[in-house]
């Protein structure tokens, strides 16, 4: 078994540091678009009320659209402002948020170092512990969250979600410090690469639509108070799509991230046969994943359920998530399993 | 913007009635296209709740039961419930996995326990209430997968539905006018776009062809609802595979001390749990010998200095009494494949060698003794039962340190997993083990109210601390202990599951249905063609998806790029004067 490379370890932790405090620039950044881009706002205002006076052209030429589905189309009611539902870039120059893309950038490149640098310090893939396996999962939140900019204008999702990775890289270095070591004889196997990444990636999927889920209760909110007449509050969600298509786009994500999260548990369950020598034993661990399971099987269900639509499809999405978290969090730390690969002494 | 259920697509009066009744409102084409019963039952619940209950009758009941049962909105609910009742198997201790820490969990929590206990909180995956939600689920399953399997079927094999009047209703649509000098007819043109249907993946139909209006009919993706069904039914597969091997499969734990051997036998182990049709003859009858056990720790790590790298484990084994001995090497993460099970290495520790001599001077007990690691420097607990010594019974307990190192305050710790200054600490009783009853007891548990500490007051003559190769005289002439040698052991599962490749073969199916059913868009398309007062054909399409397709607006695109390369590519000026023509795409 080679040597740890310790030096080039504790190069990795000072990467992931420059890296999280990059992303709290950024973070800030992000902030700094929403809250005070009233110019912005402005500008989106006037486009909307453009394009609307020209869809009720439109809706008058198509001889008699239903009122519901002029409605839908233009983002629940007239009254509402909501960003394109499309996601598509605008015209409007959002400086704020330029700078944190830009900065995010520079970030996830530093992530990128540190999660390498680790990988080879260790001569394994760096997702052997809880440490490990916040900071790939933070560069994966940043990475699709990048990836997905090049095709949409999420750049409203980005105080949220590098929010998020922040949140996920202080963890990794305040919560769960654990120095770059070789694997315990438990964690040497092929599945560590199979089961783990691919459970990363669906965490991290989960992640963006908690995100999206979370908007989509606030738009709704906010677009029920319009309807009702009263005063609008959270001025920045004009920078938000509407309620309903943060919820399709949520589900589309999300369907992807239950079919990874569904081959995470069958990975897992062949990784366990192969190490325990039972594929299923409610191990702690084991039970949590299930029910993280069944929760967004419900959530599925439930969007195709009269009455479960929209706001209670977002809460379950939630729910999920939040499990996710938890067992992540306290059943790795507070719960005796098999899968106690923690790191923390 | 079709891909919700929410989507606003109210059917014009006139819609045809098939796609019309998919389109009828959120709930239906939701429901058609993604839920598990026929549409009818969730779409209508006052008229459920209209029907008085005694004008039913026995079997109107039935069927009521039996429709609310395999309706989404019980799915959804028993989904749920299901993922609640999982829960408490996280937070207490489960008998099937640690029957020892339920039993200490019992006996800490007298008052609490025993109704935690009533509720079956300690069997929580076996208990009545959490087979009670699963099996009315899967009930439920079966009760929508069959009509939805029958519906399938029967979609399959008949014709895309008729040609919506108004093809502009439909969620997506376009438009298009061909020049007469095209010379593309409207008969053409249908029969040009239902070959680039087929060609894309659909199934078609060209209908009207001598009327005025003629038009192709096409739909794919059939596979989505196959892919949702062979899902559902794979959960079932999976369910039956694991209640096989619950039902024919065997397992059991044996400990095996370096230069020991076990032999595939009833008596060979240390605990076995048969499934309920096991039979004593499944065991095949062949036998390991564990040759030697090496273990790697790190030392090279300042952080993870005696963090274990490796175990390997050298076995002889034999398939059968008659046969040739091989060599085989087990690890973690690799099992031993031999007579029909799997033999797996969940764990290791020390058995020192001790030899005990009774009040008469006679050897009462000579070789290793298991010893129980509890943390990353194998500080073990041991506990040693001498039931053959006379005149007195004796029993001792204490903890093995593999390095011991003494704390200025005169306490002992283990400071290193390897074996660099092996010590025992043990505390001697005398009297009756409790033993001759014949009640099993726990080797690892001395049970100490039948016994008399040889320790007295102020005399602590009873407990001792031995290194390698010393002895202790034990008080009041009840013998001697001592500490010979030192040798490693295995903790072995070996496990039969004929259940095992089902689950696999299941599992895989779900997967690969789970991905058909949510990635494969299921769509109808209409083209229709009509030829203008001015001589120009027009054709015309609208797209339909039945469940959720954010695709949707893509296809509309392609189709659109499709025809223009069929009908106008040849013709750059005269598309050019088309360009205009072309018509603007219905929001």
């Amino acid at each position: 078994m080679p040597s740890i490379d310790e030096t080039l370890g504790q190069y990795s932790e000072l990467f992931i540091l420059l890296a999280a405090m990059a992303y709290t620039v950024a973070f800030i950044a992000f902030c700094w678009d929403l809250a005070t881009s009233s110019k912005t706002i402005r500008s989106v205002e006037s486009r909307l009320a453009r394009e609307q006076s020209e869809q009720k052209v439109l809706a008058g030429a198509g001889a008699g659209a239903s009122a519901t589905g002029s409605a839908g189309k233009a983002g629940a009611g007239a009254s509402v402002e909501t960003a394109d539902e499309a996601m598509v870039y605008t015209k409007e120059r959002r400086v704020a948020a330029r700078i944190g893309v830009a900065i995010t950038i520079v970030a996830a490149l530093v992530h990128t170092a540190g999660v390498i640098s680790r990988a080879i310090a260790a001569h394994r893939v760096p997702w052997g512990n809880m440490y490990e396996f916040c900071t790939t999962g933070g560069l994966v939140v940043a990475v699709v969250f990048l990836l997905v900019l090049t095709r949409k204008d999420v750049r409203f999702l980005g105080s949220f979600v590098i929010g998020l990775v922040v949140i996920m890289l202080c963890a990794a270095a305040i919560g769960f410090p654990t120095p770059v070591a070789h694997l315990v004889p438990a964690l040497q196997s092929y599945w560590l690469i199979i089961h783990v990444s691919i459970a990363v990636i669906a965490s991290a999927l989960f992640t963006l639509t908690f995100a999206m889920s979370v908007l989509q209760l606030l738009q709704a909110n906010r677009e029920a108070r319009a309807r009702a007449g009263q005063p609008e509050r959270m001025g920045f969600l004009r920078l938000v799509p509407s309620a309903l298509s943060l919820e399709n786009f949520a589900y589309r994500v999300n369907a992807i991230a239950f079919v990874l999260w569904t081959f995470t548990l069958m990975a897992g369950a062949i990784w366990a046969e192969k190490a325990w020598g039972r594929y299923w034993g409610w191990d702690t661990k084991e039970v949590w994943t299930f029910v993280i399971w069944v929760v967004y099987a419900g959530y599925l269900h439930a969007r195709a359920t009269r009455g479960w639509t929209g706001t209670r499809a977002a809460w379950l999405s939630i729910v999920g998530y939040l499990c996710v978290v938890f067992n992540f969090t306290i059943v790795n730390v507070f719960f005796s399993g098999l899968h106690s690969y923690s790191g923390i002494q | 913007m079709s891909e919700t259920p929410k989507t606003p697509e109210t059917p014009a009066s006139d819609a045809p009635p098939t796609p019309g009744r998919e389109q009828a409102g959120p709930a239906g084409k939701a429901d058609a296209a993604r839920g598990w019963g026929p549409a009818k039952k969730d779409k209508m619940p006052s008229a459920k709740n209209d029907v008085a209950l005694p004008a039913l009758g026995f079997v109107g009941t039935l069927r009521w039961i039996w429709t609310q049962l395999t309706s989404m909105r019980t799915a959804l609910f028993l989904l749920l419930l299901l993922a609640v009742a999982a829960v408490p198997g996280s937070l207490f201790p489960q008998r099937p996995a640690n029957p020892a820490v339920v039993t200490q969990y019992l006996t800490d929590n007298p008052e609490t326990g025993p109704w935690l206990d009533r509720f079956q909180l300690f069997d929580v995956y076996s208990s009545v209430w959490f087979s009670a939600i699963y099996l009315l689920l899967f009930i439920s399953l079966i009760g929508c997968v069959v009509p939805r399997a029958v519906q399938h079927w029967k979609a399959m094999r008949s014709q895309p539905p008729r040609t919506p009047r108004r093809l502009s209703r439909l969620p997506e649509y376009g438009s298009m006018a061909l020049p007469s000098n095209l010379e593309v007819t409207r008969e053409s043109a249908v029969d040009d776009a239902a070959r680039l249907l087929k060609r894309r993946g659909y199934r078609v139909e060209v209908r009207g062809k001598d009327g005025a209006m003629p038009s192709v009919g096409a739909e794919r993706g059939f596979l989505k609802e196959i892919g949702n069904l062979v899902f559902h039914v794979s959960l079932i597969g999976v369910l039956v595979s694991v209640a096989v091997g619950g039902l024919f499969g065997y397992r059991g734990q044996k400990i095996i001390v370096e230069g020991e051997s076990f032999v595939n036998t009833l008596v060979g182990y240390d605990n076995f749990s048969p499934g309920s049709n096991f039979h004593e003859d499944q065991l095949e009858p062949y036998s390991m010998q564990l040759d030697s056990f090496d273990v790697v720790f790190d030392r090279e790590s300042d952080t993870h200095y005696g963090q274990p790298l490796d175990f390997t484990a050298v076995l002889t084994t034999k398939e059968s009494p008659e046969a040739e001995p091989e060599q085989q090497t087990l690890k973690v993460n690799e099992p031993l494949s031999i007579g029909g099970t799997s033999v797996y290495l969940v764990g290791n520790g020390y058995a020192p060698v001790v030899t005990i001599r009774d009040g008469d001077g006679n050897i009462a007990l000579q070789g290793p003794v298991v010893s129980v690691p509890n943390d990353g420097a194998y500080t073990s607990t041991m506990v040693v039962k001498v039931p053959d010594a006379q005149p007195e019974q004796l029993g001792f307990v204490g903890f093995f340190l593999p390095t011991a190192v003494e704390g200025s305050d005169g306490v002992a710790v283990g400071s290193d997993p390897d074996p660099f200054n092996p010590r025992l600490y043990l505390n001697g009783y005398y009297g009756d083990l409790g033993l001759d009853e014949g009640d099993p007891k726990n080797v690892y548990v001395l049970d100490t109210s039948t016994l008399t500490s040889m320790s007295d007051g102020e005399d602590e003559a009873g407990e001792f601390s031995l290194g390698a190769y010393e002895s202790y005289e034990l008080p009041n002439g009840l013998g001697s202990v001592t500490f010979d040698g030192l040798k490693r052991y295995v903790a072995l599962d070996i496990d039969h599951d004929p259940g095992q490749a089902g689950a696999l073969v299941f599992s895989t199916l779900a997967i690969i249905g789970l991905s058909a059913s949510l990635f494969i868009g299921r769509r109808r398309v209409w083209v229709r063609a009509g030829t203008h007062e001015d001589g120009r054909t027009m054709v015309e399409w609208g797209l339909l998806a039945r469940g959720e397709d954010p695709r949707l607006e893509g296809e509309s695109a392609a189709l659109r790029k499709l025809f223009e390369k069929e009908w106008l590519a040849n013709q750059d000026q005269q598309a050019d004067n088309n360009k205009s023509a072309v018509g603007v795409k219905n929001s």
